[in-house]
């Protein structure tokens, strides 16, 4: 129904490499990964697998690589060996279609990397406008604006510039940056890093909604043993230059790896632990939705 | 070129009144045309039906939620999926403001000119104190010398002199030869080709050498210290250093403006006799005067005041360059563009002050009897 005039603008303004949604089983697939800076060797024959919806999270003592895998993901920092596929696409290749894998991804970074010369909302249009120039500007401006709220920050926040904002809210805008294409997979790194307890449980529970909600695949890098059991549906753990194992937390307690053990077990675990199995015998003492929530949440861990 | 499958929509007119059916798949990448034609979309509307739907995102949810919201409509044949998504989009609904509000063209106006005003005020005096903090960093230093940063001051002198040798040096060499070729070929209208040797030798020992060389350093080094200290502020640097009890006039300004000032005479000098060399050479290949005569008249007919006007002008002109540069990096504040606009001023600053003082030093050592 839509009158020719607007088919004729639209299609004119639309970019011609935007690729459809992915419907593999794997949108990250790394193999053979090496990656060393100077004589340091970071990773060595590092392979891994990401399924498509998982929310896998990434651990490992700090100075493991686990930031430098992801910016290897990411194909900002190219790779001394080995071979990466984001969405059964080589990232290393400078084709079209390699290019077109930037619009399904969404990134947030460590310290937000929100634009500083523009505010929340124009940091949220900057990736729309990239990828998809035809859209209306009153569109733009609608899609800033509820992504900002979506993102847990306050409306008003959308009209201020990142040096008025606190560290947690940079963390928020960050998200709602990288959630602005409702993008097929996104990466996060150490997002609940320096927030408030109450702060980081609301932003564990506001990612597992985005995930089940948008069916989100979610690579998540954190030291946070509360978002480990919280939210990942797996968790990899980065040791010895790899990954040396991938599975649920139960899974990963019946390896004998040492570092898994006083990871896993360590007394910050069992707490994590505690008080995660706590909220969940109350939630399932509640209201049922919540307690079928929680439910579904144990069927993947088991 | 791949063809996107766009949503559309159509319209359909039953008993109840107009449902407009919309199909294909909601996404922001295929939500152009659908969202552009619904703006456009005239007359009531009383259902939106989305069961020819395919996948569906927060976007497209959206544009659903907000025009059936604006048209009173109901929606009908929402996947579960669709459903909760529009309830989430609802629930994040705002209007708030993108852009911070911005007074009428006229008030901004007045109120820039205020801003001025008052920033001019207000940098007077933080250049005074910037000052005062300076003279206030010296004293203690003198009272404490173990707190003085030697290794500091040492790094400084080899950035803003040992590297800038080459730069300097070429310039300078270039320079001599430009002033050499260019004077001869009018002084031999009057038949004094010889008197090139003046020429270059009084105009790069008195002015450009030293001059030369401090917008040289302006550009390298004032720039890097407004950069370097800038960049520091952003990041915390300096204000951790404040918590420690470290003064940052102490550790970062002392040492670069020390720096700037020991090297400027040095650098100063070492490109004037550059300049004297580049000169020679065009002597010796073109006005016939050889090298090393050319080398032995320099020191018959260059008066030992015009090397001592350069040698007093330069630790001068070091000392502005570094104000300049470590003053306005101490002014950043905010976010990166503020780093790249005190560069600028930096510069900029350092240059015209340069100029308008060797202006004066100009006139005061005519006045002096050293002309």
């Amino acid at each position: 129904m839509t009158d020719s005039g607007i088919q004729e603008t639209v299609e004119a303004e639309a970019r011609d490499d935007i690729p459809g949604l992915y419907t593999g089983a794997f949108p990250i697939e790394v193999e053979g990964l090496c990656n060393a800076f100077g004589d340091q060797v970071i990773h060595e024959d590092l392979s891994l697998k990401v399924r498509r919806g998982e929310i896998l999270g990434v651990v490992g003592g700090s100075g493991t690589g686990k930031s430098v895998l992801m910016r290897s993901i990411i194909g900002l920092q190219p790779p001394r060996a080995g071979r990466i596929k984001v969405f059964g696409i080589d990232i290393a290749d400078h084709t079209e279609e390699a290019a077109g894998v930037r619009s399904r991804w969404g990134v947030l970074f460590q310290g937000g990397a929100l634009f500083s010369t523009l505010t929340v909302g124009e940091n949220v249009e900057v990736p729309l406008k990239q990828f998809y120039p035809e859209l209306d500007r009153e569109l733009l401006h609608e899609i800033a604006r509820f992504k900002v709220v979506l993102s847990g920050l306050p409306d008003d926040a959308a009209s201020k510039y990142p040096s008025e904002l606190s560290g947690g809210m940079k963390k928020r805008a960050g998200l709602a940056r990288a959630l602005a294409l409702d993008p097929e997979l996104l990466f996060l790194d150490e997002p609940t890093a320096g927030l408030d307890p109450i702060g980081a449980a609301n932003f564990d529970t506001l990612t597992r909604e985005l995930a089940d909600t948008l069916g989100l695949t979610v690579f998540l890098i954190t030291h946070d043993l509360d978002t480990l059991y919280a939210i990942c549906d797996r968790v990899a753990v980065l040791a010895d230059h790899k990954v040396i194992a991938v599975g649920t937390i139960p899974e990963l307690l019946e390896t004998d790896h040492p570092w898994i053990q006083e990871y896993f077990n360590g007394p910050r675990s069992r707490a994590a632990r505690a008080s995660f199995d706590a909220a969940k015998g109350a939630a399932s003492a509640a209201s049922a939705p919540a307690a079928s929530a929680v439910d579904s949440d144990a069927g993947r861990k088991a | 070129m791949t063809m996107r499958d766009w949503a559309d929509f159509t319209v359909e007119d039953s008993g109840g009144g107009t449902t407009i059916a919309i199909t294909g798949p909601l996404l922001v990448s295929t939500i152009g045309k659908l969202d552009h034609a619904l703006r456009l979309f005239d007359g009531p509307v009383q259902t939106v039906d989305l069961s020819r739907v395919g996948v569906i995102d927060t976007v497209g949810a959206w544009t659903v939620s907000r025009f059936a919201d604006e048209r009173q409509a109901k929606v009908t044949g929402a996947s579960e999926q669709a459903t909760r998504l529009i309830q989430t989009v609802r629930d994040a609904a705002s209007s708030a403001a993108i852009q911070p509000d911005r007074a009428p063209l006229f008030l901004r106006v007045f109120g820039d000119v205020g801003d001025k005003v008052v920033g001019l005020g207000h940098g007077s005096i933080r250049v005074l104190s910037f000052l005062g903090a300076i003279i206030a960093a010296i004293g203690s230093t003198i009272v404490h010398p173990r707190r003085f940063r030697g290794k500091s001051l040492v790094r400084q002198m080899e950035l803003v002199g040992v590297s800038s040798l080459g730069i300097i040096g070429l310039m300078s060499f270039l320079i001599g030869i430009v002033i050499a070729q260019q004077g001869s070929v009018q002084l031999a209208q009057f038949g004094a080709e010889t008197l090139t040797v003046n020429l270059v030798g009084r105009i790069t020992l008195r002015e450009l050498g030293v001059l030369m060389t401090a917008i040289m350093v302006a550009g390298r080094s004032g720039s890097a210290f407004a950069a370097q200290i800038g960049t520091m502020k952003l990041t915390e640097e300096v204000d951790a250093m404040r918590t420690i009890g470290v003064s940052p006039v102490e550790a970062l300004v002392l040492p670069r403006i020390l720096a700037a000032v020991f090297m400027m005479p040095l650098l100063g000098f070492y490109s004037s006799v550059v300049g004297i060399i580049g000169g020679a050479v065009i002597g010796d290949l073109t006005l016939g005067i050889p090298f090393l005569t050319f080398l032995s008249r320099i020191q018959e007919v260059v008066p030992l005041h015009d090397l001592w006007v350069g040698l007093i002008k330069a630790p001068v002109f070091g000392l502005i360059v570094a104000l300049a540069g470590c003053y306005q990096g101490l002014q950043v504040q905010g976010n990166a563009e503020e780093v790249g606009l005190k560069t600028t001023a930096a510069v900029v600053q350092a240059i015209f002050m340069v100029i308008v003082i060797d202006a004066f030093f100009a006139v005061f050592f005519t006045e002096l009897g050293w002309g």
